[in-house]
């Protein structure tokens, strides 16, 4: 409602926008009247101006009244709250694109029926979208401001979708909206909607990983690990996040923690290959247990390599 | 213990049972005392609450790290929120005024079960201790928020268990505290103060007594299931153990949305006592505002779904909550009327305790009119976890339940100490409290409705304008508390002697000493008229 332009980005825009306007527009000329006759009030019968106060027990006429007219305006917001809310409701149309948005803390990774993986949410302009909400390990929300989409992401109930159709083309906010703990506020990516051409030549092409070409060395293995969200939690100039730091890792000694017992090790390949898959098997001393979740069948052999590749650089 | 001979026509003050003054303060089975013990402790942990608050605006005056490490920002506003919630303002009016007054105001000497009121003030003591245990214990202060929601909290690594074992233990003190007061407002009324010749902040509390005995229970099993889940891996609510998280939030806001109304409910009795004091007339619909209060104390416990319209419910469970919620706001809003409608006609003595009640009326129009916008389904989706929110709650608990809290401290003041305050102080207090206010909490709205969401350490630049005035807000607001909290702490040193009824009020706390004595009455008054009955 701050953006006029936005009023189509979606099919849930104008129902929401609408319904915000009737009860805000109710709710000020409410607020005003009653603050204006209250200070007339307290000016016109101030005890200098009324020095003897009348003695009124009340009026079941005025109860009557002022009963049933703000039911009926409440019933009316309702009305508009609910209708604003329909074109969502129920199962999504037939053609509906499903996209399975993973969260977890703190990434969001969307699927696509092709297999295809990203950060970012690409959707074609005016096609009906579905999105299942999926979460690894706590509550987590989905919210596109843009188009007054929400919904939470709970783990344990992958039955939870969302569907509306976006109607315009650009980049929009996309936040997670559910406190996760400590990154929730850098929770955050972008719905990117494209023409359906555009859209499909891109869904087309389903190259898991795309290296730019004259890229610095392990570049690509850097686009990997922002697509699944590594960067979260372990930062790549040695400053302390919720898990180490990948600068100066690759092939040093590290003193990690294995059930109780400590263990010098070197975080060599199959070091590095273990902690992304057994995350809590061995953990880097000084740090916290259970947080990170494995990234079995997330990736390839191909794509951990090219993560090694970036590790090496730093 | 010794009975020394009791002067019964000395203020409370100066009866002493024991050598220590310690002693004399938590020993004491007066009611009096014990509302005094409740004030002073929730003023202390309304001090490092509010100070916590503005930490947090502090950091959010811009984006990025500001003065703290996110770490510190969520653990800031989850102490934040279990203070001011379950320390401050859920015993609040309750503990505080009606421990004083609804005995006096009834015509008692004390509530029913004196010794149960001075156990629920140690057990509030023990469960506020526990809970801050959870500061210093294990590995860092919980970071969970105040609703603890799962199955983050089982995620954790902070301290949580002491946090929920406080609140369980605070759940009793509030328990026992609404018995002692059902008990009290059947059984020992004044002679000839039938209910319909009952104050209504004694009405209020009577409403808001059921709901702490009947709502309470539940968030205590509730937490105990965390407990039991978080200690003994009983798959409750963590998904991982085969548990539900939602589950987890039924169950909390099934205790939690009531709770709002133990927390409005007194405060809304307070002003219904201090506007017809100040209008020298009595109250517009009298039963009317009793009706809406036991109908707010009623619809109040099928309205707890709207807040989880994201959650995955039913479309059913939606419309259905949606129109429930809609329909609680009925009775708030009658009350509203009433109250304006006394003004109407009064000979209007325009006194501090009056500028704060007028003060409430603004705030909680304000905080009652966008809990619309959050009962409608379309909108409230959309500003759901926003800062729209916490901008919508901040004006209904502390626009609404603390400025009642303000304007029972100063309209009360005089009859509790036996002292004035100083008005002009009172008068810069109260007007920086409205302008700071207004200038925190409003750009929040407007935040929230361009998608910030709440619980956020740091956000992208379109949300800084907002925010820096928030945080402008919140320091005129803090310094205005201060002014306010000093003078009443001067005034109640040093304070002028106060006159037994300073407002003219009729109600029969006005008709006893000021401060009481022990057994507030000499002889147990005779009740003929009304509460407000004004004709001379």
């Amino acid at each position: 409602m701050i953006n006029r332009e936005l009023i189509d980005a979606s099919n849930l825009v104008a129902g929401v926008d609408k319904a915000f306007w009737v009860i805000l527009t109710i709710s000020f000329i409410f607020l005003i009247g009653l603050t204006i006759t209250m200070l007339y009030f307290v000016y016109k019968y101030n005890k200098k101006r009324n020095p003897k106060a009348t003695q009124i027990e009340g009026s079941i006429k005025l109860e009557i009244i002022w009963t049933t007219i703000p039911l009926a305006l409440v019933l009316l917001m309702f009305y508009y709250g609910w209708q604003g809310y329909t074109p969502v409701t129920g199962d999504p149309p037939d053609d509906a694109m499903e996209v399975t948005a993973v969260a977890r803390m703190w990434s969001f990774q969307f699927q696509y029926e092709n297999g295809k993986k990203t950060d970012t949410l690409y959707l074609p302009k005016d096609k009906p979208v579905k999105i299942n909400m999926k979460s690894l390990d706590v509550i987590h929300g989905l919210f596109i401001p843009a188009f007054r989409v929400k919904s939470d992401m709970v783990p344990g109930r992958d039955d939870m979708f969302r569907w509306f159709i976006p109607h315009l083309e650009g980049k929009f906010d996309l936040f997670c909206t559910e406190y996760c703990g400590l990154s929730h506020s850098y929770m955050y990516t972008s719905a990117v909607v494209m023409p359906e051409d555009k859209f499909n030549e891109w869904y087309k092409d389903t190259t898991k990983v795309v290296i730019p070409a004259g890229g610095k060395p392990g570049q690509a293995g850097l686009g990997v690990m922002k697509r699944i969200g590594c960067i979260a939690c372990h930062s790549s100039d040695g400053s302390r996040l919720i898990g180490p730091s990948f600068k100066g890792l690759y092939n040093q000694p590290k003193v990690v923690i294995i059930g109780k017992e400590e263990k010098e090790i070197t975080a060599d390949d199959e070091y590095i290959k273990r902690s992304i898959f057994e995350p809590n098997a061995e953990i880097v001393k000084g740090f916290n247990k259970g947080l990170m979740l494995s990234y079995k069948d997330q990736l390839t052999d191909e794509e951990i390599e090219l993560i090694i590749e970036y590790l090496k650089t730093l | 213990m010794a009975e020394p001979t009791i002067n019964l026509e000395q203020s409370f003050y100066e009866v002493k049972n024991y050598k220590s003054p310690i002693l004399n303060w938590i020993l004491s089975t007066d009611h009096k005392r014990i509302g005094l013990l409740y004030l002073y402790s929730i003023m202390t942990f309304f001090v490092v609450g509010a100070l916590l608050g503005l930490a947090m605006k502090l950091e959010l005056i811009a984006p990025g790290k500001t003065i703290m490490e996110a770490q510190t920002y969520n653990a800031a506003f989850t102490f934040h929120g279990i203070i001011m919630i379950f320390l401050i303002i859920i015993p609040g009016l309750p503990a505080v005024f009606g421990n004083f007054l609804l005995p006096i105001m009834i015509g008692a000497k004390d509530v029913a079960f004196p010794k149960l009121n001075l156990l629920s003030w140690w057990i509030y003591v023990l469960g506020a201790i526990v809970a801050l245990l959870s500061q210093v214990m294990g590995d860092g202060p919980p970071d969970t928020g105040w609703t603890f929601y799962a199955p983050y909290s089982f995620k954790t690594t902070s301290t949580v268990l002491p946090a929920l074992i406080g609140a369980f233990i605070l759940g009793f003190s509030s328990i026992l505290t609404g018995l002692n007061f059902i008990v009290t407002i059947h059984r020992m009324r004044a002679p000839g103060m039938t209910w319909l010749k009952m104050p209504l902040f004694p009405w209020t509390l009577y409403a808001t007594a059921w709901i702490q005995l009947l709502a309470t229970p539940v968030v205590g099993i509730t937490l105990l299931m965390v407990i039991a889940e978080k200690m003994f891996q009983i798959g409750f609510f963590d998904p991982a153990l085969g548990g539900d998280p939602i589950l987890f939030q039924h169950l909390f806001w099934i205790y939690s949305h009531p709770a709002v109304y133990i927390m409005i409910l007194p405060a809304m009795g307070v002003i219904s006592e201090v506007i017809p004091t100040f209008c020298q007339k009595t109250i517009f619909g009298y039963k009317a505002i009793i009706a809406s209060t036991l109908l707010i104390a009623f619809v109040g416990y099928f309205v707890w779904g709207h807040h989880m319209y994201t959650a995955g419910m039913s479309d059913t469970a939606l419309w259905l909550f949606s129109l429930l919620t809609f329909l609680v706001a009925i009775p708030s809003a009658i009350k509203i009327f009433n109250w304006i409608a006394t003004l109407y006609k009064g000979s209007i003595n325009l006194e501090i305790p009056l500028y704060w009640a007028l003060g409430f009326l603004f705030l909680f129009m304000i905080g009652g009119l966008t809990g619309l916008v959050l009962g409608s389904v379309a909108t409230d989706v959309y500003v759901h976890d926003t800062s729209f929110v916490v901008a919508h709650f901040h004006f209904v608990m502390f626009g609404g339940t603390g400025t009642g809290f303000f304007a029972a401290l100063h309209y009360w003041f005089p009859k509790m100490y036996g002292k004035s305050y100083d008005n002009t102080w009172a008068k810069v207090g109260f007007w920086g409290f409205i302008i700071g206010f207004m200038m925190l909490y409003m750009p929040m709205f407007t935040l929230g409705m361009q998608g910030m969401p709440r619980r956020y350490f740091d956000y992208l630049e379109q949300f800084h304008g907002g925010n820096i005035l928030s945080s402008f807000g919140a320091i005129i607001l803090i310094a205005s508390l201060a002014i306010v909290i000093i003078n009443l702490v001067t005034s109640a040193k040093r304070g002028k002697k106060a006159p037994k009824n300073p407002w003219d009020g009729i109600t029969l706390e006005w008709q006893v000493d000021s401060p009481p004595t022990l057994e507030n009455f000499e002889t147990i008054p005779v009740v003929e008229k009304g509460p407000y009955d004004y004709k001379k």
